[in-house]
């Protein structure tokens, strides 16, 4: 699924800079928790949570995640923007819950999520 | 006979440079081409170490080593130590504040995920003392 059809289907607005909306992700992981992403990480990974402080950044960083979805309407701080901008990770901001836009997600064919 | 060796301080509690050596090993194996897949592993245990250096010790270091067959990492810190090692090892145990589950953190993953993507893993702890991991990543497997 392109990040331009995430946008669609979440209503979501891109954040960074450069966004690349072409960009193709083939599951998705939505947490709060930073430990549960890195104890599950895929490749090609959406990351859909509501913790907007720069770790969640960073942790993109670590695994290699090009692309985020900020939800129920909370903007990551300038600090975790900025970070998002220097390691080419692709922001989106949606006004939707964490556990709707999951399950729009979902509905809209991006199944897989973390192993198990 | 290594080719590589150089230590990273990190500091306790400080959120904000949390994961900036993390970020700085990374970078530094890509620029010295190991797989990235190795690398990835490599991250990913890492930061964790690196998120339990910040949370739960006094400060500490990370030291990195390489060679022709493979890198080591290694996690040393002064500070409370571990009680009971195979119980901070299950996954979902925690002493982790309030706070720190706030920034994401602190689910009881950590130890358990720097274990599983190391191709070795040992653990050193002394109560009051401080704690001793170290990881090794083979790198031609």
């Amino acid at each position: 699924m392109t990040l331009k059809r995430i946008c669609e289907i979440l209503s979501a607005q891109p954040l960074s800079d450069n966004f690349d909306e072409d960009l193709e992700v083939q599951c998705a992981c939505s947490s709060d928790m930073m430990s549960d992403v890195l104890a599950f990480p895929k490749e090609h990974m959406v990351l859909l949570t509501g913790l907007v402080n720069p770790q969640v950044m960073r942790t993109c960083d670590m695994l290699d995640i090009r692309a985020v979805v900020f939800t129920r309407g909370k903007l990551p701080s300038a600090e975790a923007l900025e970070m998002a901008n220097e390691n080419g990770i692709n922001v989106m901001g949606t006004h939707l819950t964490l556990f709707i836009a999951s399950g729009k997600l979902y509905e809209g064919g991006l199944y897989n999520g973390t192993k198990g | 006979m290594s080719i590589l060796k150089e230590e990273f301080p990190v500091e306790a509690m400080d959120f904000v440079t949390a994961g900036e050596a993390s970020a700085q090993i990374k970078r530094l194996l890509k620029k010295l081409g190991v797989d990235p897949g190795v690398i990835r592993r490599l991250s990913i245990a890492c930061y964790e170490a690196e998120i339990n250096l910040v949370i739960h010790s006094d400060g500490g270091k990370l030291t990195l080593e390489m060679n022709p067959e493979n890198v080591s990492l290694i996690s040393e810190d002064v500070g409370p130590g571990i009680p009971d090692i195979d119980l901070a090892m299950s996954e979902g145990y925690s002493t982790a504040s309030d706070d720190v589950r706030m920034m994401g953190f602190g689910a009881g993953m950590g130890l358990a995920n720097m274990a599983r993507n190391a191709d070795r893993f040992h653990i050193d702890s002394k109560v009051g003392e401080g704690t001793r991991i170290e990881m090794i990543f083979d790198i031609n497997k």
